[in-house]
């Protein structure tokens, strides 16, 4: 858009837009970013994921993975968020009209997990304080679905409320949103500066703690001993993608956010490659500390640890107290275990939710506190409606499948093949990228986003879609898994539909942004030199 | 540990800390442009 047409946008005669709010530095930016990344998959999930797919051999599919898939469409995120200065309906609506909905629908993919990740941040905040009394006997599992969360016997909409659910719930919606409403610099990235560090520093006296367990040596043997045939496992390779994908936060409006919020000029592929190989750091740290623990479970109770192994609520719900229980300063494991988890799940549902706020105050012009207020109240009052009662465990798997299914992976999907065969785009975006910073990304960029990732995203979305059309999902009842997983699913789609087609406010910076006008000038002045 | 577990784990670890490792020293060897920090909040704070 020219100068010229700024001024004659039906917006230019309203007020001037609030100035965007910016990282003071590349280091905060570089920590929000790690922040956001760096969530309960990566303590949950990666280890076993590693583990269930050749073990130390996994390590190749997986660094194949993040270089030709992960750090390009990290990239991608980075350039339309940076050049086009934009929430992800903005950014993508400023690269083409008709890239706007593949912005709304990361907004609502986030609507969705933001309502159902706090839950998780809100019994680990529980197990944190169950942790010193051992709250769960000998009978963690038992326990965990019984006693705490008193979940129903089957799937179902219920309005019975778990009160032990429900007040952590509160009081995590309401730090959350203290740090939302208080912006980008004094809310989001002090709370990163703070919390990462302490997760990093928890998470490492956690390994500690786990490697002079006895049993630990058997546990890292499980998880290291490579099987080389895994190799020629097509599956080992599609798991490597498909964990790259979810554990970079790409393809679903964080990074496009955070990157719009970045100076102008700032070493976008150099700050990307920190964040990628610290989220991967974080990850080998957390199998290692993991799998010390699950050998030492293991020998406690005489068994294999192929036995014990597990992943997600299984892991850290039923058998981390377990080893709490009979590990020595059990006590201290679960603080630092859950603590961690709490830590990791607050900075990644701040960048989650910054993506809706933030698409919000661009549509209609709103300021920082108010657009932060009624988005985080709206998703809170969902979470709080819906995820703390007896039935509300049912729900949550059913919604992260399908989201992370058809929301996340479909919409990555979408996003790539419109930027990179319809749009045709990557050559914009890899001049940008290039022009501002110091790793350069050519035509080996421009082939890896636009044919291994689609590549990968295709095998992703179809075996996801042939696995839960061929039978209902966990054995749900048809209604349930119709109406929260694949209904929701395709209500996300329709409704970015609809938010495309809703106008834009006249105070929005659609209509009238001076100082991404003065940016675009700029750059037409730098190309015409 | 088996000998294999304790090289596979090395190799990890010198992998991915050593790609940390140049991506920091890359960014320690460009430092942020200092004249082009934002100078003041922005105006909703």
């Amino acid at each position: 858009m020219s100068s010229a047409a700024a001024k004659s946008s039906p917006g230019a005669g309203a007020a001037a837009p609030a100035k965007r709010e910016t990282f003071s530095t590349r280091r905060l930016f570089i920590l929000s970013a790690i922040g956001s990344a760096v969530g309960l998959g990566n303590i949950w999930r990666f280890p076993y994921i590693a583990y269930d797919n050749g073990g130390g051999a996994f390590l190749i599919p997986y660094l194949v993975a993040l270089l030709t898939a992960g750090i390009p469409l990290l990239f991608l995120d980075y350039a339309v968020g940076h050049k086009f200065r934009g929430s992800a309906p903005l950014a993508y609506r400023r690269l083409h009209r008709v890239a706007e909905p593949l912005g709304w629908w990361q907004v609502l993919v986030c609507f969705v997990i933001a309502a159902y990740y706090a839950v998780i941040i809100a019994w680990s905040l529980m197990y944190t304080l169950f942790s010193f009394t051992e709250a769960w006997g000998d009978d963690a599992e038992g326990y965990f679905f019984g006693s705490f969360l008193r979940v129903a016997e089957a799937p179902g909409i219920g309005f019975s409320y778990v009160p032990s659910v429900f007040f952590p719930l509160l009081l995590v919606w309401i730090a959350v949103i203290v740090i939302m409403v208080a912006g980008i610099r004094k809310g989001i990235s002090r709370a990163n500066s703070i919390l990462l560090p302490l997760l990093v520093v928890m998470f490492v006296l956690l390994v500690v703690q786990s490697l002079f367990l006895p049993g630990a040596a058997e546990g890292l043997n499980a998880f290291f001993t490579p099987d080389w045939s895994a190799l020629a496992d097509p599956s080992v390779w599609a798991a490597a993608y498909g964990h790259i994908f979810f554990s970079l936060s790409v393809g679903y409006g964080i990074m496009v956010t955070y990157s719009s919020y970045l100076k102008r000029r700032t070493d976008l592929t150099g700050s990307g490659m920190v964040v990628a190989f610290a989220n991967s750091g974080f990850e080998i740290l957390a199998g290692i500390g993991v799998f010390a623990a699950l050998g030492f479970m293991a020998q406690a109770a005489g068994a294999g640890v192929n036995d014990v192994v597990t992943q997600g609520i299984g892991l850290a719900f039923v058998a981390f107290p377990t080893i709490v229980s009979q590990a020595p300063f059990g006590a201290v494991m679960g603080v630092l275990f859950f603590g961690s988890l709490v830590f990791a799940g607050v900075t990644s549902l701040i960048s989650v939710l910054e993506v809706i706020v933030a698409a919000v105050q661009d549509k209609l012009g709103w300021g920082r506190i108010k657009a932060s207020l009624v988005v985080s109240g709206l998703v809170a009052a969902v979470s709080l409606a819906l995820f703390p009662t007896a039935t509300g465990l049912y729900l949550l798997d059913t919604s992260d499948a399908f989201v992370n299914s058809f929301g996340i992976t479909l919409g990555a999907l979408v996003t790539v093949m419109v930027l990179a065969w319809f749009l045709r785009k990557l050559p914009l975006l890899s001049a940008h990228l290039n022009h501002i910073s110091t790793i350069k990304m050519r035509r080996t960029w421009m082939v890896l986003v636009a044919g291994v990732v689609p590549l990968a995203l295709i095998y992703m979305v179809s075996s996801e879609f042939i696995s839960k059309i061929s039978t209902t999902y966990e054995g749900y009842p048809e209604w349930f898994v119709g109406l929260f997983g694949w209904g929701m699913a395709g209500a996300l789609v329709v409704l970015a539909l609809v938010l495309t087609f809703i106008p834009w406010s006249r105070t929005s910076k659609a209509h009238h942004d001076p100082e991404y006008q003065s940016m675009m000038d700029e750059e037409e002045e730098e190309t015409a030199r | 540990m088996t000998p294999i577990a304790i090289t596979m784990m090395i190799i990890a670890i010198l992998t991915v800390g050593g790609g940390l490792a140049l991506a920091l020293l890359n960014l320690k060897r460009h430092p942020e442009d200092e004249g082009a920090l934002p100078e003041e909040h922005a105006p909703e704070l």
